[in-house]
């Protein structure tokens, strides 16, 4: 139904694709997987006739005889929505805040004069109902602001399918979502494939995705398709050999066996969070949202434990706590036999021993500081030590950077290279408790597991701690000991991560395992 | 027109008036306090470039002199707006919420509730005219103006990883203010700096008009459009050229903060590349 053949991509002479070629039949699905910038979404803007401007695009995209590379603005504009509609990875941002939900995906119709207002929105219901919002607790008046993550993903499929385009991008749709919810989306994608007859081009970077999904599978590198073919052969023969890096990497495990102590480092004991409500009536103030609901645990000397749950269920505002930025409602939280006072000025002594690497390769540092002074920054803790100078360089080397990198701006790293620098800045006081706080979630697969490598050499050598949360179980279970499992505000669940993943008690440990995609792979 | 293009023709334009002005301090061609009757109304060209007015003072050295008190009242005015204005921006993001926050917005509020030239005219009218109070007047209202520009710039800056981990690092909030705030916030300060520049020669100029910024014999360019008003149709040269003077003033600093943003972001020199 669709063929790109021989697609190339030129910014400023700049090649971004070279020879980028398939095919897309009716009620087909196409897993394009590669890396951060290994223009898959090039791709797809290049198919859509959205490339940036400056942009060159040479080759052909023949849609049902048609060759899209050769229509004009007005002809393109006349089929995006109409042949081919489109799914974004952010779905926070890829809604109109101010419209209502009915009025956004009507307004596709409207806009290709398929309908009259009156009309759309009652297709605008049809489509609704069939992503899964019904009209009983979804009318079409709701806002994106009422919406979760997820629902807000569905309106977006909604309004991409609205006219019954024969093919569907769908770029990273799943990325920004939790598992469970990944999982009810790409159901919801999988069906919509089989009952319109469409064809769907699904990128994404997680290759256990793709092999749930897809019936063929082409992987991207550098502009070019290295290999494709049917999921089950690609991945069983991996004949090339950047497939093979890929695969491996996906279940890559850091064979290090280390052995924790049996003193304790961080107790929580029955710590309480929680929010003020904003008032619904004037006098009436309701009861404050908990946050964190007693929650009790330890993390021994030279023990990587891990903390998984979904957005919303409390572990950024435990971390918080356990860092001592926010102030707790009950409980308590001792490092090293010390009370963690949170809110109040914490010592230096104390805070020394403990530091976080955050999720956000890019937002993690100053971006008009140099890396010595973004690395030195917790020496504001222990004052600057003599040989400040030589410990900055030292980070740098262990993390496996080298020393004159520390003059450099931030901007001039890799996400990889990013969060080497943030467990640098992490390392630089000596402390014993790392927190991670989804260190590698934003992170490609093969440097994921280089990172991984890192961590779990850093622990052993320096004998650090580990705190790991994360809603991806494929990475707890490469590099913790021990798993905790929270769902709103609780730990559900804890014990030896094995142990937890291979024999869930709890129905919500069990759910999480379930919906996470797992990358078969045939030796 | 592209960020370079306009820094250089931005500051380019500012440079001349910049220049014209510091000249002024030690040289003119003629004493402008000086009336010669005899050469009054004069085209220009001769000994005087630009012609002379009604009372024979030399144009170019009023016009030079002109761009001094102007320069100099804006540039005050936006230094009090910007001294007074950013730290106090900085402590209601700070506070967010906090009582602090409240009583600082709603003291903006306050200010921004009033028109700003009927009170600078209050203000020269109470405490009398001259180029101090004219400063007085239009620094206050720079005030609030930068407070919210620096505070809402440095809320969304808050919430950023970079700042939770010097928060990690123990640092306090007035630190992080200064050494990660105030950097990142300053390519938009600049550009607010040069905007309330202009509008704080504008402001100059409306109250000399109205008589009531520096005071005779000190030329400005607004009283000098004032007094050419009774003569726009016989000697139009006496108001094109304060009027000129000004139009290009503005142009040239609005270019210039533009150019400059442009040029002191990392960020976006990393996407001109």
């Amino acid at each position: 139904m669709i063929a790109v053949q021989g697609l190339s991509v030129a910014i400023g002479g700049t090649p971004l694709l070279r020879g980028v070629s398939f095919g897309i039949d009716r009620g087909q699905i196409l897993g394009l997987v590669g890396e951060s910038g290994s223009g898959k979404s090039m791709t797809a803007l290049a198919i859509m006739g959205l490339l940036p401007p400056g942009a060159h695009a040479a080759g052909r995209v023949v849609l049902d005889g048609t060759d899209l590379l050769g229509l004009s603005e007005p002809q393109m504009c006349d089929m995006r929505g109409r042949q081919i509609g489109m799914i974004f990875q952010e779905p926070m941002t890829a809604l109109n805040p101010v419209q209502s939900i009915g009025d956004q995906v009507a307004e596709t119709l409207v806009i290709h004069r398929a309908a009259t207002r009156s009309e759309a929105l009652r297709a605008a219901r049809r489509r609704l109902d069939r992503v899964g919002l019904p009209e009983g607790r979804f009318p079409l008046g709701r806002f994106p602001h009422e919406l979760s993550g997820g629902q807000r993903q569905r309106v977006c499929i909604a309004m991409a399918i609205a006219l019954r385009p024969q093919l569907l991008i769908a770029d990273e749709p799943t990325t920004a979502l939790d598992v469970t919810t990944q999982a009810r989306i790409l159901d919801l994608l999988k069906g919509l494939v089989e009952e319109e007859r469409m064809g769907l081009l699904l990128i994404t970077h997680d290759l256990a995705v793709v092999a749930g999904m897809a019936d063929r599978l082409a992987v991207m590198r550098a502009g070019e398709i290295v290999e494709q073919g049917p999921v089950a052969d690609v991945l069983r023969e991996r004949r090339h050999p950047y497939t093979r890096a890929l695969v491996e990497a996906s279940a890559h495990h850091p064979g290090a066996d280390l052995r924790p102590t049996d003193r304790p480092l961080l107790q929580v004991a029955g710590a309480v969070r929680d929010y003020p409500q904003p008032r619904l009536r004037l006098f009436a103030r309701p009861a404050p949202f908990r946050a964190v609901d007693e929650v009790s645990f330890e993390v021994r000397r030279g023990e990587s434990v891990g903390l998984v749950g979904e957005s919303g269920c409390g572990k950024s505002t435990l971390t918080r706590a356990i860092l001592g930025l926010e102030p707790l409602q009950g409980g308590e939280i001792r490092l090293d036999g010390q009370a963690v006072s949170a809110g109040q000025r914490m010592q230096a002594s104390l805070r020394r021993k403990m530091n976080v690497v955050f999720q956000d390769p890019y937002g993690s540092f100053n971006p008009r500081h140099r890396v010595a002074r973004l690395i030195a920054e917790p020496f504001h803790l222990t004052g600057r030590p003599v040989d400040a100078d030589a410990r900055v360089a030292e980070a740098l080397v262990s993390v496996g950077l080298t020393p004159e990198d520390r003059h450099k701006f931030i901007h001039e790293f890799s996400g990889g290279q990013r969060q080497r620098i943030a467990i640098a800045r992490a390392l630089i006081t000596r402390p014993e408790l790392i927190v991670l706080d989804e260190a590698v979630s934003a992170l490609d697969v093969r440097v994921r597991a280089q990172i991984l490598d890192l961590l779990a050499d850093l622990r052993a050598r320096l004998g650090l701690s580990y705190l790991f949360i994360s809603h991806d179980l494929h990475v707890v279970r490469a590099i913790t000991d021990r798993v905790l499992v929270m769902q709103a505000g609780r730990i559900v669940e804890q014990g030896p991560t094995e142990k937890v993943l291979r024999a869930p008690e709890h129905p919500y440990t069990k759910e999480l395992l379930a919906a996470a995609p797992v990358l078969e792979v045939p030796p | 027109m592209s960020g370079r293009v306009q820094l250089i023709l931005g500051g380019a334009l500012s440079a001349v008036f910049l220049l014209a002005a510091a000249l002024s301090l030690v040289w003119v061609p003629h004493d402008v306090a000086a009336l010669n009757i005899a050469d009054r109304l004069r085209p220009p060209g001769g000994a005087y470039l630009l012609g002379t007015d009604q009372f024979g003072r030399d144009m170019l050295s009023m016009l030079m002199v002109g761009a001094r008190s102007s320069i100099a009242v804006a540039l005050v005015a936006v230094g009090i707006g910007m001294g007074v204005g950013v730290p106090l921006g900085l402590l209601a993001a700070a506070n967010r919420s906090g009582w602090l926050d409240e009583v600082v917005m709603r003291m903006n509020d306050l200010i921004f509730a009033f028109p700003a030239l009927v009170i600078a005219i209050l203000i020269t009218a109470v405490l009398g005219p001259s180029a101090l109070n004219a400063i007085l007047a239009i620094g206050i209202f720079n005030i609030p103006v930068f407070a919210r520009v620096t505070r809402g710039a440095a809320l969304s800056l808050w919430t950023l990883d970079y700042i939770l981990a010097a928060r990690v690092a123990g640092k306090g909030r007035a630190r992080i203010s200064v050494e990660h705030i105030l950097p990142n916030i300053a390519s938009l300060l600049i550009v607010q700096g040069s905007i309330q520049f202009s509008l704080g020669i504008l402001a100059e100029a409306g109250l000399s008009y109205v008589g009531l910024g520096a005071q005779p014999p000190t030329p400005s360019w607004g009283r000098m459009l004032a007094e050419a008003q009774t003569m726009i149709y016989t000697h139009p040269l006496l108001a094109v050229l304060p009027g000129l003077a000004i139009v290009l003033m503005v142009l040239g600093l609005n270019l210039m903060g533009d150019g400059l943003r442009d040029a002191l972001d990392p960020r976006l020199r990393r996407v001109a590349r």
